[in-house]
């Protein structure tokens, strides 16, 4: 039984490294490696670590916990982000340097690498798995690929459409097989309907300065982005883009004198509770509490520092916390429900980034200048272990093929 | 292979002070390496070739007078999101740091 399965295995992975011609695949066929990715296996519980300075990925088994390969070769990480096809076997990790690397998990190396702008951000994969996104700063707009070949399929200059050059950021998908992008130099959001071939983008003024990362709310309707010119935050309605941005927020901090921020949030771990979401405040030790109903400020949490990512714990209840340079090695867990910080963990120095098991049974944090990677029971809090790894930062489990905005 | 890159960086660092008395620890030195390159970096890109900051490449910054630069880390750029540094670093650091931009981070 055993011997059948692995011998089919084998065939499997023969027919695959055939088809995609990838030559390296075979290395990974060896049976004398005991970290080999060649067991028959889904792709369910895997997963992608960032190693920001060495310009590598670890491709990670979530359950039992394990490094699965190491690829290297994949440029300056610094900022590096994933995300991943709607069959979860390929990710697509977008690096600094203008890199979109197209990774097999199953056969743990690179399908495709192609070096797509100057400066990039991030990207995003539309709902139909076809296309890829890309958000430049150098050159400012964004770049639609083909998932398969990571071909050109469409340059959205922003010299070109608006004018002026921009660093693009902010990219997410939305239903319809839209992505969204936001302008931080232009103070646009634009909707990029990618459909049908050429793209149409649509362009709404942000009404704010300096829009410097967006989020899409879980259920795909909301388009939020985050001003770092002023307070507030721009939101748009997908379901009425007819009525255009509408500032929201905009009398929080006024008059306060904000902290100097060493390291801009992320918006993405935005948490939806109810009607309230939780987000993190720039400038201040705070995590801000919105009325999803109203668009209105409901409460200020007061926490250790400022916040990078507010991320919630799956089940709702719980967000954790992690901070800025230079306060940047605590975790913070907040009670949404009484609005208060539960527990503070130091699981060592520079904590960049948390991502939870689809479930939310685990959570696990990358502790950078520790160069390792900590797991956390999210019930007790306590540590069930760590992964060696070198400088890590972005953690993306293949969960996120499945969601609208990842 | 690590104890001649401290102590190059180490006499680099004396070399740089204008008062030797006040001149960086080589663990200082270090500190301020690996801050630049990591957390500079997160906004600067880690090989400094910019990012949602410009470049702080020597080429990149040629024609800017090192009192700006050090001047730039210190207070900060209004009206940017680059932060003021002062909280965080003495005078002397920052014209240390501002030179190895200058000359290029080892």
């Amino acid at each position: 039984m055993r011997a059948t399965h692995s011998l089919k295995s084998i065939f499997i992975l023969l027919a695959l490294t055939l088809t995609l011609s990838v030559v390296s695949g075979c290395t990974t066929l060896s049976s004398s490696q005991p970290e080999s990715v060649d067991a028959l296996r889904g792709t369910g519980n895997l997963g992608v670590i960032i190693e920001r300075a060495t310009g590598s990925v670890l491709v990670v088994q979530q359950r039992p916990a394990r490094i699965l390969k190491r690829v290297e070769g994949l440029g300056d990480l610094s900022h590096a982000s994933v995300v991943f096809s709607p069959d979860e076997r390929y990710a697509y990790v977008f690096g600094r340097d203008g890199g979109l690397t197209k990774l097999d998990l199953l056969q743990g190396s690179i399908v495709k690498r192609v070096i797509q702008g100057g400066n990039s951000i991030g990207g995003a994969i539309s709902a139909d798995g076809r296309l890829i996104a890309v958000s430049n700063y150098e050159p400012g707009g964004v770049k639609l690929f083909d998932a398969d070949t990571l071909k050109l399929v469409a340059d959205l200059n922003s010299q070109a459409i608006t004018g002026h050059p921009s660093k693009t950021v902010g990219m997410v998908d939305a239903p319809g097989n839209l992505f969204m992008a936001a302008l931080l130099d232009g103070d646009e959001i634009w909707k990029i309907d990618a459909s049908q071939l050429p793209p149409r983008v649509q362009r709404f003024p942000t009404r704010g300065r300096m829009p410097y990362d967006a989020l899409m709310t879980p259920d795909g309707r909301y388009y939020i982005a985050g001003l770092f010119g002023e307070d507030g935050m721009s939101l748009l309605d997908l379901w009425h883009p007819e009525k255009g941005v509408r500032r929201i927020l905009p009398d929080y901090g006024k008059g306060e004198k904000k902290l100097p921020v060493y390291k801009m949030p992320h918006l993405e771990g935005w948490t939806v509770v109810g009607d309230e979401a939780f987000v993190p405040a720039v400038g201040h030790h705070e995590v801000l509490v919105i009325d999803m109903k109203t668009w209105s400020l409901k409460d200020r949490i007061p926490v250790y520092s400022q916040p990078v990512f507010v991320m919630g714990q799956p089940g709702g209840r719980y967000v954790w916390v992690n901070f800025a340079y230079p306060d940047n090695s605590a975790v913070q867990i907040i009670d949404t429900e009484t609005r208060k910080v539960l527990e503070t963990l130091k699981p060592g120095k520079t904590v960049l980034h948390m991502e939870f098991t689809a479930k939310g049974d685990e959570v696990w944090i990358s502790v950078r200048d520790d160069d390792k990677v900590c797991r956390y029971d999210t019930q007790t809090r306590q540590q069930l272990g760590c992964l060696k790894a070198q400088k890590p930062s972005g953690i993306f489990f293949t969960w996120r093929a499945h969601r609208i905005g990842l | 292979m690590k104890v001649p890159i401290l102590s190059t960086v180490f006499y680099v660092a004396l070399l740089a002070s204008s008062s030797a008395a006040n001149a960086l620890t080589a663990e200082r030195a270090q500190v301020l390496i690996d801050t630049l390159r990591q957390d500079c970096g997160s906004c600067h890109g880690m090989t400094l070739k910019g990012g949602l900051g410009p470049a702080l490449t020597p080429e990149a910054l040629r024609d800017k007078p090192l009192e700006f630069i050090t001047r730039t880390i210190l207070d900060g750029r209004p009206n940017t999101a680059m932060p003021p540094w002062r909280p965080l670093l003495t005078n002397e650091e920052a014209e240390w740091l501002a030179r190895q931009l200058k000359e290029g981070v080892k």
